[in-house]
């Protein structure tokens, strides 16, 4: 008795904590398929009457759907492209190569972690305004192009290659070029790989650096699109803001699926 | 080793320190300058000493700003900390709900600020709301949770914490796998029930982490803008200010460069003192517990 009852309460638990995290999802998704009237009328009913889709149909006429995801997938693919390709050779340089200004060099990459983007935004606003760069994809990626944390992750994982496979590598008359892209790059795919998703989700789903660095349509970023669906007077129209809710979440929650493991292994292991 | 050429380090490290430094390290000394000025974007820059700082810390506006950020990041560290704990320690064994519980909860980590910000206004709306209506039938007032300056911070740090906590539990059933099972077994076999167990094997060795997680969703939280921007604008009356949201409210909406920048600059100085104190304390204490 005692020992079923003691296996019981966790699964209880832990049943109503995950109920807890799906119901909101649940819940958008159910109210993206209700219609005006059954919102005004009924806001807590359950259920859709019907699956009715107008909801979506006016998301996609209210914005245009498809450019805005491809501008910011664009965007956030730039973004994890840029930090892997800058942080393998930065990342070589700080591990495995003895040079005067290294202490200097690790002393920059380390404080920048702990400036964010929200303290410096201001001055950043102002240069991209002067070089007349607001509104444009650069003023979107450059800013990200190199990353701290990136750089960091990348020089501990390299320091953990033996310094043989290097030698070896030169004595074989390979370039430092080969051997920071060939040699090293495959080494510590694991942590590449959880740097690229990790950048790409975090950019993706980015609201405050596109809402500052962007005036116009031009080059909206999807979560931009949706925050402005609310706040263009819909009203009570919320199965519509639910339906552009779930258009913006999807692609994400559809990427967790494929690479949860990875995800919580780069969270996870830091 | 040695580099091949004098040069190599430099030009394998330019383009990173070069951004970094464009970046992140000149803006902060940018907008230390610019915090002497008053610059309206229209017409030259004028010099005024201090007089930001004055006009920002008079009527106390400062200080709510401050206060404000430290209440809601306070709720939410100890909050996604806490939670994020227990459900590491509930959900770390094996069967299919305990992995689907890992699942959904790490899942609002992943989906954007924006999506969970439209959702809980949603549920919290005072009219339609699912979760306002269950408050009501409760015997709640009538009105909407972030309609309330009592309740609009706190309900703001809530949808924090749903979003954080699935964070904190993964970092923390990382930092329980690592713990060696041997540990735990020897202990048990010198007659330490569960809660010594946790209390003096668990706990200890969860130091760490617990510090990590603790600096990072300090530093995540002090920079919360996008609920506030989407669910509430800073209000009502002002109260859910946060530091972020002044200063896009002084550079947007007022056009004052020099109040935008003073306030950055205050925000930079009160977060890397937080996060400082932070780790100190911790330290200390990960020093205690061996």
């Amino acid at each position: 008795m005692t020992a079923s009852r003691a296996r019981l309460l966790p699964w209880l638990v832990a049943a109503v904590a995950a109920a807890a995290w799906l119901f909101p999802y649940a819940w958008m998704v159910l109210t993206s398929f209700k219609t005006l009237e059954e919102i005004v009328q009924d806001p807590t009913a359950p259920l859709p009457r019907h699956l009715d889709l107008d909801a979506y149909r006016e998301v996609f006429a209210a914005m245009p759907v498809w450019r805005y995801t491809a501008v910011t997938a664009v965007m956030a693919g730039s973004i994890a492209a840029a930090q892997v390709a800058l942080a393998l050779p930065a990342g070589y340089a700080l591990a495995k190569l003895r040079f005067a200004g290294r202490p200097f060099a690790v002393g920059v990459v380390l404080a920048c972690l702990l400036v964010p983007a929200q303290a410096t935004f201001v001055p950043v606003f102002l240069m991209f305004a002067k070089l007349r760069m607001v509104d444009t994809m650069g003023a979107l990626i450059l800013p990200f192009a190199a990353s701290a944390l990136g750089t960091f992750l990348v020089r501990q994982a390299m320091m953990s290659v033996p310094d043989e496979l290097i030698e070896a590598a030169r004595m074989d008359g390979a370039s430092e070029w080969t051997i920071v892209y060939r040699i090293l790059a495959p080494a510590i795919r694991p942590t590449l790989v959880s740097l690229l998703l990790v950048s790409f989700v975090l950019h993706y789903s980015d609201y405050f650096w596109p809402l500052v660095m962007t005036t116009d349509d031009g080059v909206r970023t999807l979560p931009l699109g949706v925050a402005l669906l609310r706040e263009q007077g819909t009203g009570v129209r919320w199965h519509i803001v639910m339906a552009g809710n779930v258009v913006l979440s999807a692609p994400v929650l559809v990427l967790f699926a494929a690479a949860q493991r990875q995800l919580m292994r780069a969270v996870g292991g830091r | 080793m040695t580099p091949r050429a004098r040069w190599h380090p430099w030009a394998m490290l330019a383009p990173t320190l070069a951004l970094l430094v464009t970046f992140f390290v000149l803006p902060i000394g940018v907008a230390a300058y610019q915090s002497f000025f008053s610059w309206d974007l229209l017409t030259p820059p004028r010099f005024v000493g201090a007089a930001n700082y004055r006009a920002l810390a008079a009527h106390g506006h400062l200080f709510h700003i401050a206060l404000h950020t430290a209440v809601y990041s306070g709720l939410v560290v100890t909050g996604t900390m806490s939670a994020g704990l227990a459900l590491a320690l509930l959900v770390d064994r094996p069967g299919r709900v305990f992995a689907l519980a890992r699942t959904s909860i790490f899942s609002a980590y992943v989906v954007s600020w924006v999506a969970v910000a439209l959702l809980w206004m949603w549920m919290l709306d005072g009219n339609g709301g699912i979760v306002g209506g269950a408050l009501r039938a409760l015997g709640a007032p009538p009105t909407s949770l972030l309609g309330d300056p009592r309740w609009a911070l706190p309900a703001l740090a809530a949808v924090g914490v749903w979003k954080l906590t699935g964070y904190a539990m993964v970092v923390f059933l990382a930092g329980l796998r690592s713990l060696p099972r041997a540990l735990l077994e020897a202990a048990a076999l010198d007659g330490a029930g569960p809660w010594a167990r946790f209390r003096h094997v668990t706990m200890p060795h969860l130091g760490p982490t617990a510090a990590f997680v603790a600096t990072t969703t300090l530093v995540t939280s002090f920079q919360a803008f996008d609920v506030v921007r989407i669910m509430t604008q800073g209000g009502p009356a002002r109260a859910t200010e946060l530091f972020v949201y002044a200063i896009y409210e002084q550079i947007f909406l007022n056009l004052s460069v020099g109040k935008a920048s003073a306030l950055a600059v205050v925000f930079f100085l009160l977060l890397l003192a937080l996060a400082g104190l932070q780790l100190r304390v911790w330290r200390a204490r990960a020093g205690e517990a061996r």
